[in-house]
């Protein structure tokens, strides 16, 4: 059993191994960017099941939409690690032995190092910057050890060992981060709790109640446009006097909060044939760049229920919008009436109607800003008009600047790592005046017959 | 007046490969010099490099020096598209292209001035260069554009300098490795595909330290690269890493790469196995530019085609 489980443990740690898991792990990433992932984009999943519907399923059982949290791409980088975990312990361990310990006493026969070389007279040479050992034999012999190079190894060894910090890290904000999501329309006003969040994910160290208290009222929202439609600038401000936008987000204690997206919220007033009214603030989709966005307006209250499904062009032109400022902004509304669903309790999407119990009313409309539209049962739709609304990601992710402390250290071991060269001069002086000098490089080195040429020259 | 000059650079890149043809076939190496004087097989790889220079045609040097004019163009190529765009050259996958294409011709023609022994892999770099630049010209062109508000910080500069200037390092480290492929399997006997090629490159050592070089210096570039794509990507996007096509693609070409550097540095592990490994980092650099641009669509999507 012993033996079986040092030759398992050598097999881990040899280099071949961790190559052949190297390339293993780089081959495991290849899916994950092939099919669609849950943690990337959860709908494109969902399209792929209706597209492939006898595929979808098996690929699912193998982990193919969750492939960076899949059992077989942990088993991948976790025997990785102790391989490297195994491969570092024994080096870390000789590397602080050579720290502590002088260079190595001069071999017998310098002729059979790699470099060597006689010198008829020399003075005894002073390595400045190396490592060295001097001895005197009873003969009156002088030696002398120099070794130079330490850094690689360090560098070496700063590296991977930054690698796992790097991983501690990305398990600690797996752990103990989280994130969610909140669309939020100009003047409205949310808390951190879960309940008010659109989406969210939390790790499974965080409950509810760890969240930190804080309360956002977008107060204002700006956002230009180049004449091509593209967006030049965002900027949103919460709380009357905090900013933030695109690459700057806001930085709460505890939490992170990102721009992501923006569009525009339909204001519409609904009043019955009875003359009750209701007012409804309701967020458009937008569907391109130009942000034709399409939504829903719905009034449970009225006397029928009523709903209307919407098309707003900011820029009118043919049934698209031309530019994604409001130029021109249209409103095109088709109404519905019937049940709209909601006292089932089923909770439906806010972006579309449940039409199973609903039938059309009349032709669609295209309403301007301010206009009143008479329905054929008395009752009317007035467009108020729009505000803007933004989409928002909070995050808080504690391992982050474990992560950040692990690549920074792991750029500074690369270069050591990689340029460092180790390697050992010996001097032996005669008590007659004659020297010899031998050189080994320990690592490849091919500029190292100059270096011993320059040493031995002097 | 930017695209103008693109042509002119392909054009001049096409005719230095022809050129560094043309010193293969009639230089004093050549096979046409061999077979007047009557040396068959390889030729002698203990040459030192200063007999060689000596005994060859100027046609290598003037190959050298239009890929230089090549270069010069491809710069006022760059600097009149910023011009145009006013901003950095670099906002979309067309620019990016010849971005990092630049680099890799500075990093070579740096290489040809230091190290004449290697000159002749010239014909595979400049063949490697018309073709990207080609490329860029005829496929991923596009008119200039200001940046989209994502693009608008100083992470951006950091982030697409830095992966561009990897980019072209290893982009001149593959060429080395593919011209030490081609002569270590030539020496070791191989005669089929291109190996025969293989005995016009000097020297398989020189060629292959020359690659590892390379790559030795353009891992810790790609390293720093990814790693500030990460922490732009947190202010951006709220999170360092996502496993968007392109980070995943990063990802892959960057351990790849480290397997390539493990296996240089282990005695065990062949010197061609190791080149190998390189060129399948340089493959999955190529599919992170082209193959992710085109056929996924992620975050990293306003590259463009």
């Amino acid at each position: 059993m012993i033996p079986f489980l040092r030759n398992s443990w050598r097999w881990l740690t040899s280099m071949r191994t961790a190559l052949v898991l190297l390339f293993l792990l780089a081959v495991a990433a290849i899916p994950g960017s092939l099919f669609p992932q849950r943690t990337i984009k959860v709908e494109d999943v969902r399209s792929y099941y209706v597209e492939h519907p006898d595929l979808a399923p098996i690929l699912d059982r193998l982990w193919a939409f969750d492939v960076f949290g899949s059992p077989w791409f942990a088993a991948i980088y976790l025997l990785l690690f102790t391989s490297l975990v195994g491969c570092l312990t024994p080096r870390t361990r000789d590397q602080i032995r050579a720290i502590f310990r002088p260079p190595p006493a001069a071999p017998k026969r310098f002729e059979r190092l790699p470099h060597h070389a006689v010198l008829e007279s020399a003075r005894e040479p002073s390595f400045r910057g190396w490592r060295k050992r001097r001895q005197v034999l009873e003969d009156g012999t002088v030696t002398v050890s120099a070794e130079k190079g330490y850094l690689k190894e360090i560098g070496n060894l700063l590296f991977h060992f930054s690698l796992l910090l790097v991983l501690v890290g990305v398990g600690i904000g797996s752990q103990w981060g989280w994130h969610a999501n909140r669309l939020l329309v100009l003047d409205e006003e949310f808390c951190n709790t879960l309940q008010q969040y659109d989406g969210y994910g939390l790790g499974p160290r965080v409950s509810a109640s760890d969240l930190p208290p804080f309360c956002l009222k977008l107060t204002d929202f700006e956002v230009s446009y180049q004449d091509t439609g593209m967006a030049k600038s965002f900027e949103a401000t919460v709380n009357g006097d905090q900013k933030f936008s695109v690459n700057h987000p806001l930085r709460l204690d505890g939490a992170n909060v990102h721009l992501l997206g923006h569009g525009y919220a339909a204001v519409i007033k609904y009043t019955d044939a009875q003359g009750r009214s209701q007012t409804t603030v309701s967020p458009f989709l937008p569907l391109d760049d130009m942000l034709t966005s399409e939504g829903v307006a719905s009034f449970p209250d009225a006397a029928k229920q009523v709903g209307f499904e919407g098309l707003y062009l900011p820029t009118n032109g043919m049934g698209r919008s031309k530019y994604p400022a409001e130029d021109d902004p249209a409103l095109m509304l088709l109404a519905y009436e019937g049940d709209l669903g909601m006292d089932a309790g089923i909770g439906g999407s806010v972006y579309k109607l449940d039409k199973t119990r609903l039938k059309p009313v009349g032709e669609a409309k295209m309403l301007r800003k301010g206009d009143t539209w008479a329905l054929e049962d008395g009752g009317k739709v007035e467009f108020l008009g729009t505000r803007p609304w933004i989409t928002m990601t909070i995050r808080h992710d504690p391992g982050q600047p474990l992560v950040l402390a692990g690549a920074v250290l792991l750029i500074a071991g690369l270069p050591l790592s990689l340029y460092g060269k180790r390697r050992r001069v010996w001097w032996r002086l005669h008590p007659d005046g004659t020297a010899e000098a031998g050189g080994l490089p320990k690592t490849d080195y091919p500029g190292f017959a100059e270096e011993f040429a320059k040493v031995t020259r002097r | 007046m930017s695209d103008t000059l693109l042509t002119v650079t392909v054009m001049a890149y096409l005719a230095a490969m022809l050129l560094h043809a043309a010193d293969y076939a009639f230089g004093r190496r050549g096979l046409v010099a061999k077979a007047l004087v009557g040396t068959a097989g390889p030729p002698a790889i203990e040459e030192t490099p200063n007999q060689e220079q000596k005994r060859s045609l100027p046609v290598g040097r003037l190959a050298l020096g239009v890929t230089g004019i090549a270069a010069a163009s491809h710069l006022a190529t760059l600097v009149t598209r910023g011009m145009e765009a006013g901003r950095l050259p670099w906002g979309n996958m067309y620019e990016f292209v010849i971005m990092a294409t630049f680099i890799g011709v500075a990093a070579w023609l740096a290489i040809a001035l230091l190290y004449p022994d290697v000159r002749h892999i010239g014909l595979f770099v400049s063949l490697v260069l018309v073709l990207l630049t080609g490329v860029a010209g005829l496929v991923l062109h596009t008119p200039v554009g200001p940046l989209v508000p994502a693009l608008d910080s100083y992470w951006f500069v950091v982030h697409i300098g830095a992966a561009t200037l990897a980019s072209g390092l290893f982009l001149v480290g593959f060429a080395a490795t593919v011209m030490y492929l081609l002569r270590a399997g030539y020496d070791a006997g191989k005669r089929g595909g291109l190996y025969p090629f293989g005995r016009y490159v000097a020297n398989a050592e020189a060629v292959e330290r020359l690659a590892f070089r390379m790559h030795a210096f353009a891992f810790p570039v790609w390293t720093f690269a990814v790693a500030a794509g990460s922490i732009w990507a947190e202010a951006a996007w709220g999170r360092y890493w996502g496993w968007d096509p392109k980070e995943t693609w990063a990802f892959i070409s960057w351990i790849v790469y480290a397997g390539y550097l493990h296996a240089r540095a282990t005695p065990s592990v062949k010197r061609r196995t190791a080149a190998w490994i390189a060129i399948i980092g340089w493959a999955t650099m190529l599919m992170n530019l082209f193959g992710v641009n085109i056929f996924f669509s992620g975050l990293h999507s306003y590259g463009g085609v």
